[in-house]
């Protein structure tokens, strides 16, 4: 049995990074490596998704490429090698779809956004309209990426402008720049300031409501581990991966 | 003094390899741009924009390495400092740090929660993040090794003898330093000016971090290319052949104009 095992493993390493399907060790489990393109957001809840996906599937080893989903978008366009793609907005996924690298994409999570501030609020951040102040210094998501395009849709829905002063690459770049209080105020999702802890406080807005950010997940075409691609998304979306999701905030789709 | 005869094929090859390399990506880019749109591009506001602030940010940068990093060669070259290859060391972390890290590591010190960037802010009211200040700031501390490794390797290949005939003449180290130190190294002073200023020109991973991204204060070309790549490829191809015109043609002609015997 042990022979068997260190056979599989150096066949793992022989064709490099479970670049083909292993024939698993054990019925039912899957082996080789899953590479999981996913939106910055999502960070926390999938790499705990993953230590459980790992336990129950010892022979599998899944990577995690954290990005801003336009970034992952592009980067799968390209060629990318990646298994599973999870992104925090239609938008991205349909940019993936469109150019044919996947279809049928299912809808796991939402996620709202919320007002974020340095512990101890040292800017004395109110509410949305704080962020039209010039002398306070706000961090937004760049447009293109869905923390910003949802972020737009609520500054619309109040009738705010902004007066950012850095539109950052993905919402994780927003969070740390509170969570160093180099800026008095940022909008990121709901799950971010439960990450971050003591170190950031959320403050709640209604009109969060009209910017609700669906998540799609998806197994993509050319998925170098196909099989395994498609036990991880199935446990994201079973009943153990939506609890880990749930508790990181996000909401149900 | 030259020497005749056949090229050696074990020199020649893998140097039309390494030519071919780090030309063929360029070419690229050239081969892809979308030239049907490109005045359109061109003409766009956002380009102006982050040209000329990458320019001045870039040039103020470079300004800041000569003022600093001239006398910092000096002193790692000439000084009796103890440690000397410790300190040259620790002037080149920057070259091995991921931009990034610098980016990070300037916003813990400088910051406005840092340990000196919080002083800053409360007595004078000054927040480097997020500023134009920001961005030359980062720069700088991104190029400036490669001006001091130039100025030093100049400085430790003249001839000290100059400088000792010029003390025994009875001329102060600050006057030794100004009337014959300086001229016998121009030359590596400008070619590490030119290495340095381009260095910032090309700034990235330091800058976001540090100073983020915002149109017209803090997006410099690189930002600008990382940004469209994402939205516009064609867009970020643009921007690209844009740097790249602009930053060859003024080191080709400083190069000619300064260092032209040294190419």
């Amino acid at each position: 049995m042990t022979r068997v095992v260190l056979a599989v493993l150096a066949a793992v390493a022989l064709t490099g990074c479970g670049a083909q399907d292993e024939p698993s060790a054990t019925s039912g489990a899957v082996s080789g490596e899953i590479i999981v393109f996913a939106a910055a957001s999502l960070t926390e809840s999938f790499d705990e998704i993953g230590k459980r996906f790992e336990a129950d599937n010892p022979d599998a080893k899944v990577t995690f490429n954290y990005a801003g989903s336009s970034a992952l978008a592009k980067q799968i366009n390209d060629g990318a090698p990646a298994d599973v793609f999870a992104a925090a907005a239609p938008k991205n996924m349909a940019e993936v779809t469109d150019a044919g690298n996947a279809s049928d994409p299912t809808t796991f999570v939402s996620n709202t956004l919320m007002i974020a501030v340095p512990a101890g609020n040292p800017g004395g951040i109110e509410g949305l309209a704080d962020f039209a102040d010039d002398n306070k210094k706000i961090a937004l998501c760049a447009e293109k990426v869905p923390c910003g395009a949802a972020a737009r849709k609520a500054f619309d829905a109040a009738g705010i402008t902004p007066k950012p002063d850095t539109l950052e690459q993905d919402v994780k770049a927003v969070l740390t720049k509170v969570r160093l209080g180099e800026v008095d105020a940022a909008l990121v999702y709901k799950t971010d300031v439960r990450a971050a802890g003591d170190e950031v406080e959320g403050i709640e807005f209604p009109a969060a409501a009209d910017a609700v950010n669906e998540y799609p997940i998806v197994v993509l075409t050319d998925a170098p581990n196909a099989e395994g691609a498609k036990v991880f998304v199935d446990f994201v979306l079973s009943d153990e991966g939506s609890a880990i999701l749930t508790k990181a905030g996000f909401g149900k789709p | 003094m030259r020497r005749r005869g056949r090229l050696p094929a074990v020199l020649v090859v893998p140097a039309l390899v390494g030519l071919a390399f780090l030309v063929v990506p360029l070419a690229g880019l050239l081969v892809r741009a979308p030239w049907t749109t490109l005045t359109d591009q061109l003409i766009s506001a956002e380009v102006g924009q982050a040209l000329a602030l990458s320019l001045v940010c870039a040039s103020l940068a470079t300004v800041l390495c000569l003022l600093l990093g001239v006398p910092l060669a000096w002193l790692l070259a000439r000084g009796d400092v103890p440690g000397r290859r410790v300190l040259r060391a620790l002037v080149t972390v920057p070259l091995v740090l991921p931009p990034v890290v610098g980016g990070v590591a300037l916003l813990l010190v400088l910051g406005r929660r840092g340990l000196i960037g919080q002083h800053l802010h409360e007595w004078f009211g000054v927040s480097l993040p997020f500023t134009t200040a920001g961005v030359v700031v980062a720069e700088a501390f991104v190029a400036m090794p490669f001006l001091v490794i130039a100025v030093e390797g100049a400085l430790r290949g003249a001839d000290p003898r100059y400088e000792e005939a010029a003390a025994t003449l009875g001329a102060s180290r600050w006057l030794t330093f100004r009337r014959v130190t300086l001229p016998s190294i121009a030359p590596g002073v400008v070619a590490g000016t030119v290495l340095c200023w381009a260095r910032a020109l090309g700034e990235f991973g330091a800058t976001i971090t540090f100073a983020g991204n915002f149109p017209g204060k803090t997006t410099t070309m690189p930002l600008a290319v990382y940004l469209a790549l994402e939205t516009d490829p064609g867009a970020a191809i643009v921007l690209s052949l844009v740097l790249l015109v602009v930053s060859v043609t003024v080191l080709v002609s400083l190069r000619d104009k300064w260092i032209g015997g040294v190419s």
